[in-house]
């Protein structure tokens, strides 16, 4: 939620009437709100009234007459520690009686440099501060805002804004922001706004173009025909993973006879180290309804639901406060902007199951029953919630809508490939330097994704894959880095688009112990009404730690079936493959097989050498205490849960193998990094 | 595990009357509203929410069972949440969440004989660019080390 100082809320907010002529409510709607919003008074003329609007879109617009504070306030800038600099600036502000607006924003996408903050003053650009703790939070209001002088050294750059001087002399040390290489390759669509604007706040939505669309397309007066040729004419391809073209869905809904319809969007977000719909709900929540509102007059749709991860509590904050805002201004509802259109749209909170993201699940979960998917056809366009036709999309897919209809179908198709247009947003994680939420056209390779938008791996070691797609997908390994960024080229590999999680992974993770981790997920989020789904997946789990179990120990028989593991999973995986109901089942032996096609050394050396050449998988390692380093002082001996370290106080202690059952527990306690493992 | 729901009897009523009765797609928000007053599902309150919502309390049941977010257990005065999404597990959470777990004498799932700490594990709380992540409580803590366990913890004793 975005604070801004009492003193500020002299201007009203854009939404609000000018003055009593301004007949426009929810019950009594007018046709040119929106409009009237951005260019009005439209239906009446009076310098007073254009005053008050011409003041309300400047607020919106962030030119105000005193200084701003953006702060960066996600849940990873949160979680990094804004948390304690938000109340340590509203200190200082009080201290010293500072005239300061602070906003509170969502993800630009930057999460390494978090916490970050920037601060805009009248006529300048935004300067941007990274890494702020809040002594640096606090060093850098006292020089900028208290002696007005310009902490250069403290900043990582600016963002331009309209009223700055481009050429002012005094921020010329500093890069534009989006020069920086982790943002030049970028193409930002849906993430146009993330953590720039008050996610909040529908007047500054409104005051750079928002719901412009909708009006359009409800002008029209073609029942969302021209929305659907828009969308059509665009390619857009689902972007929740299975890259089902998104027109057509539509259109199989809008066919469909039987009302009411339903519209439902997709945000449970299930792949365990994403965050890309996350992100955009918290950082421009109105882009995705405004989508929503489109896809609607499309298929005909009256009722809506958001069915968003409960374990996203701010991303549901803004929403139903967007949602809110929006009723009370009748952009939602019944007949909007007078067009006899309606749509009631309610926010349904998910309950922890990763088979919820399957369509047919997520609508038994929205019902209130057990999420199970069910068999297709009926597809959900023909029957879905409570028997009537409805139609699911993800998030991102959504917040694409808006730009489709706005500039047009053709404009949307002009970037990407071939079959995949427009752009992706990835969650750039793992050993990556620049880690982070990036929207990159379609068609770039990975290889620049990870190395010029990313950065590279952290203390430049040598890099071994990314892993695309999550518990579906597959990895990728460096001679296949040139792939692009396409539905299709990344099929061909062995991968799939995904819904956007991308981890990059160096030298030192273990593909055998990937493979077992995604299994583990896999076999523990399986609904279970499919027997090789359910069976399937436990025994190739029970074959992958077999592989990484301790040396000592095996009976010839558990040998035996190590030595033949590798056949075993590869008989398995396409009985799980073709027999499994839903996309869970279906796709849960890739992680297994595409580790399988490109590091299947590192599977023979763990089966057959007893080593993990990763040095990831403790099991395998043998544990020594290094004499030069050891001090003696008794930590891990105490540690151990088998009693297999011995010695003296402050003398060098030894592990007995014989006893180890290599836990690594001495490894963790030591303060002084005297235990190696190898 | 029934022990005090006589207490909460009544308060158990006065959610389970702001929902619709008979309307079955009021059962998992209604489970959720629940939870989030006692911290998990006394079993008396899923019959009564199975007698407001006209199911029977098997339904009920198989739904609490089904979804990892409802508790038909108390959790301790504190929860901790360790990450075990796919950043935090190619960082190392693997190995963090066994020291967690050893420094409780819990695993995933149980609650600290005294009663302070629920350990869970989550998949992905968006913070991966800190990870490894755990949360206690309403608190992130970031690039966490397994042997900063028990520095990490043992402040929460005193809150
Ligand atoms: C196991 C499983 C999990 C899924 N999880 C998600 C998810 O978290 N988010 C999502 O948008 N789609 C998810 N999907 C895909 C959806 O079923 C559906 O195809 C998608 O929401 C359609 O939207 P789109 O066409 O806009 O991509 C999942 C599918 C399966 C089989
Ligand atoms: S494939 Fe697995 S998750 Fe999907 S319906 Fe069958 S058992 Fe359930
Ligand atoms: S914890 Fe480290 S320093 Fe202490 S006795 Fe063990 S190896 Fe030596
Ligand atoms: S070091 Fe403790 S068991 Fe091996
Ligand atoms: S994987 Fe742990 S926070 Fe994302």
């Amino acid at each position: 939620m975005s604070t801004v100082l009492r003193e500020h809320h002299t201007v009203k907010a854009l939404t609000e009437a000018c003055c009593s002529r301004c007949t426009h409510r929810a019950a009594t709607p007018c046709a040119d709100y929106v409009r009237c919003r951005r260019e009005g008074p439209i239906c009446h003329q009076d310098a007073g009234c254009s005053a008050v609007l011409a003041g309300a879109r400047a607020a919106a617009n962030h030119a105000l007459a005193v200084p701003i504070i953006y702060l960066g306030a996600g849940t990873c800038g949160l979680a990094s520690g804004m948390d304690k600099v938000i109340p340590a600036l509203r200190g200082f502000l009080a201290e010293h009686d500072l005239d300061v607006a602070m906003k509170e924003v969502g993800c630009f996408g930057l999460c390494h440099r978090e916490p970050m903050l920037d601060i805009k003053k009248p006529g300048r650009p935004r300067v941007c501060f990274d890494g702020v703790d809040v002594k640096k939070a606090l060093a850098i209001a006292e020089r900028y805002l208290l002696n007005d002088d310009i902490p250069a050294e403290l900043a990582m750059g600016v963002i331009p804004t309209p009223d700055a001087d481009p050429d002012a002399p005094e921020f010329a040390a500093l890069p534009d922001l989006y020069t920086l290489p982790v943002l030049a390759r970028q193409r930002r669509t849906v993430l146009k706004h993330c953590g720039l604007i008050d996610p909040d706040s529908l007047s500054e939505y409104l005051a750079r173009g928002g719901y412009a669309a909708l009006e359009k397309a409800l002008a029209a007066g073609d029942d969302g025909q021209s929305v659907l040729d828009h969308v059509l004419q665009s390619g857009l391809r689902g972007r929740g993973g299975g890259g089902f073209p998104t027109g057509r869905k539509w259109q199989l809904t809008r066919q469909q006879t039987p009302t009411p319809k339903y519209l439902v969007c997709n945000a449970d977000e299930g792949d365990p180290g994403a965050f890309m719909d996350r992100s955009v709900l918290e950082g421009d929540p109105h882009r995705v309804i405004e989508g929503m509102l489109l896809g609607a007059l499309a298929i005909g749709a009256s009722y809506g639901y958001i069915y968003c991860r409960a374990e996203y509590p701010l991303a549901i904050k803004r929403l139903e406060h967007s949602i809110e805002e929006l009723e009370r201004v009748g952009l939602l509802g019944d007949n909007i902007l007078g067009s006899g259109f309606s749509f009631h749209l309610k926010l349904k909170q998910g309950a922890g199951a990763f088979v919820c993201g399957e369509e047919t699940a997520l609508l038994a979960s929205i019902e209130g029953k057990r999420g199970m998917p069910r068999v297709r056809p009926p597809y959900p366009a023909q029957s879905g919630l409570w028997g009537q036709p409805t139609c699911i999309n993800n998030v991102e897919t959504f917040a694409n809508v808006s730009s489709i209809v706005a500039e047009g179908g053709a404009a949307f198709a002009s970037v990407g490939t071939e079959r995949s247009k427009g752009t992706k947003v990835f969650a750039l994680t793992g050993t990556v330097k620049n880690s982070g939420l990036v929207e990159v056209p379609m068609g770039i390779t990975l290889r620049e994704v990870v190395f010029e938008v990313g950065g590279g791996i952290l203390e430049d070691r040598p890099f071994k894959a990314v892993q695309i797609g999550g518990p579906s997908g597959g990895c990728i390994p460096d001679q296949l880095m040139d792939t692009p960024v396409d539905y299709d080229s990344l099929i061909a590999v062995g991968a799939m688009m995904g819904s956007g999680g991308l981890v990059v992974m160096d030298e030192r993770t273990c593909m055998v112990d990937l493979a077992r981790f995604f299994m583990e997920f896999i076999r523990n989020e399986s609904c279970g009404k499919c027997i090789p789904c359910r069976e399937g997946t436990t025994r190739m789990l029970e074959i992958l730690e077999r592989i990484v179990r301790p040396a000592g120990g095996e009976s010839p028989r558990e040998t035996v079936e190590r030595f033949k593991s590798v056949t075993l999973l590869e008989e398995l995986a396409p009985v799980i493959r073709d027999t499994s109901l839903c996309g869970l089942g279906q796709t849960a032996p890739n992680p297994v097989l595409s580790t399988l096609r490109y590091f299947r050394d590192e599977y023979e050396a763990h089966v057959f050498e007893r080593r993990c050449p990763a040095g990831a998988c403790r099991a395998l390692l043998t544990f020594h205490i290094v004499a030069e380093k050891c001090k003696g002082c008794t930590l891990c001996a105490r540690q151990c849960p088998t009693g297999a370290i011995w010695g003296a106080p402050k003398q060098t202690h030894i592990i007995d193998q014989d006893k180890c059952v290599h836990c690594g527990a001495c490894q963790d306690v030591c303060k002084f990094d005297a235990v190696s493992a190898q | 595990m029934t022990t005090h729901v006589c207490e909460c009897a009544s308060a158990v009523e006065r959610i389970v009357r702001a929902f619709p009765s008979g309307r079955r797609e009021a059962l998992i928000p209604l489970l959720q509203a629940v939870q989030e007053e006692f911290g998990y599902l006394p079993q008396d309150a899923l019959r009564a929410i199975a007698r407001h919502l006209n199911l029977p309390a098997a339904k009920v049941f198989g739904v609490a069972t089904f979804y990892n977010q409802f508790r038909l257990k108390p959790v301790g005065a504190h929860t901790i949440r360790v990450c075990r999404g796919t950043a935090c597990h190619v960082r190392g959470s693997k190995q963090l969440l066994d020291a967690v777990a050893d420094h409780l004498g819990v695993t995933p799932g149980e609650t600290t004989a005294d009663g302070e700490f629920t350990l869970e594990t989550v998949a992905c709380i968006g913070a991966c660019s800190i990870a490894p992540v755990v949360m206690v409580d309403g608190d992130f803590h970031g690039a966490v080390k397994s042997n900063a366990v028990a520095k990490l913890l043992e402040p929460y004793r005193e809150k």
